[in-house]
């Protein structure tokens, strides 16, 4: 448990080192833990546990836009629960319910869940749709069709650079049309 | 999409960096702050005896209890732009204005007054004052919830409730410089009431503007 913790804060100091490979290695890492309070979340607030992959991506999401609000001389588990546990109770919320959401849901979690099968979620695909054209075929490229930000920006005539900008733009919107639902 | 893509997707992502959070809340407000005083000079000015003024040592206090609001909130609303922060061990420096505001109204009971009690409590200029702080914050008070919408606060009423305090607080010090009541009796009664006003103020905006 500790050990896993701190290899959370190990990880993201990593990324934000601009080490791609460990940020991929902990949100992979930390996405069971999420599924599984998500999954707690729903059953405990009497809904379906299958809309829990919608809020796995949205506390994704959010990690990721927010990530520059950890505090890199902290542990990475408080703050990533904390981020989690604002995005359960907006989801349960949002699907009417009243809602106790304790923090020990997400620290509880052993590690003994069903590893990391992928799961496929309606929301962020569906707002996809929505976003302006040039974001919209970038994340297609890099998201659907796992090309590289290079390859994309050559398919697309872009520049690297651009790819970049409008990446990263798509999901920023991505997060805002999550929250507006 | 399925979560995996997703995560390759943000991981690719990985190179964008954001400001933080307090580079992004200072540079607000240092736009928003001219945009503030530009608003008193051109409506009430500064006081003409402010020269004189500075040697009234209740007029210079009426600075030091503004700002004493002013800075912790700015400390405290940064904080709490954090999703795992909590008011707990901060919230404390919120009473420091309190007790200066009290150690000067003990200061002034002590000496002699030309002017009763109740006199020096309404003053002259509390109609102005309940109308002036509020709007020299408005500009400032968008600025803090623009600041405070780049971070992840857990309460977002809270955060909104301090980015009003701190804009009050802002507002209330370039007030000072134009309000000829250097009573604490009336910055405790005016001012206070024009700060609960923009903090709830704030406190609305912010449960609206400042969910992630």
């Amino acid at each position: 448990m500790r050990g896993r913790e701190d290899e959370w804060t190990d990880l993201m100091r990593s990324a934000n080192a601009g080490d791609g490979v460990a940020y991929h290695r902990l949100l992979k890492s930390v996405t069971p833990v999420l599924r599984a309070a998500a999954r707690r979340g729903l059953a405990r607030a009497g809904q379906a546990v299958d809309q829990a992959e919608d809020i796995v991506q949205d506390i994704l999401l959010a990690v990721h836009l927010k990530r520059h609000t950890w505090d890199a001389e902290a542990p990475f588990a408080p703050w990533l629960f904390a981020i989690a546990r604002n995005k359960l109770i907006d989801a349960l919320r949002r699907r009417g319910r009243r809602v106790f959401v304790n923090i020990d849901d997400f620290a509880e979690t052993i590690a003994g869940e069903p590893a990391a099968e992928t799961v496929s979620a309606g929301e962020v695909a569906m707002h996809l749709e929505g976003l302006p054209a040039r974001q919209r075929e970038v994340l297609q490229s890099i998201a659907v069709d796992s090309t590289s930000i290079k390859e994309t920006a050559t398919k697309l005539s872009m520049s690297e650079g651009a790819v970049r900008v409008a990446l990263h733009r798509a999901l920023s919107s991505l997060a805002a049309k999550l929250r507006k639902e | 999409m399925d979560t995996d893509r997703l995560i390759r997707t943000l991981a690719a992502d990985n190179d964008s960096r954001a400001r933080p959070v307090g580079a992004v809340l200072a540079t607000a407000l240092l736009v928003a702050l001219p945009v503030s005083a530009a608003m008193l000079l051109a409506t009430l000015g500064i006081r003409q005896d402010v020269m004189t003024a500075m040697h009234n040592p209740f007029f210079d206090l009426k600075f030091v209890v503004t700002l004493a609001l002013a800075v912790p909130a700015i400390a405290i609303s940064l904080h709490l732009s954090r999703p795992e922060a909590s008011l707990r061990g901060r919230g404390w420096w919120l009473l420091l204005p309190v007790g200066i505001l009290a150690l000067g109204i003990s200061g002034e009971m002590m000496l002699p007054q030309r002017l009763p009690m109740m006199t020096r409590l309404v003053g002259n200029n509390s109609r102005v004052c309940l109308v002036a702080i509020p709007a020299f914050s408005l500009p400032l008070l968008a600025a803090a919830l623009f600041g405070l919408r780049h971070g992840a606060p857990a309460r977002p009423a809270l955060a909104g409730a301090l980015a009003g305090m701190l804009s009050a607080g802002l507002a209330a010090t370039m007030y000072a410089a134009h309000c000829n009541d250097d009573s604490p009796l009336f910055v405790a009664t005016w001012y206070t009431l024009a700060t609960a006003l923009v903090t709830a103020i704030g406190a609305l905006a912010g449960a609206k503007l400042l969910r992630f």
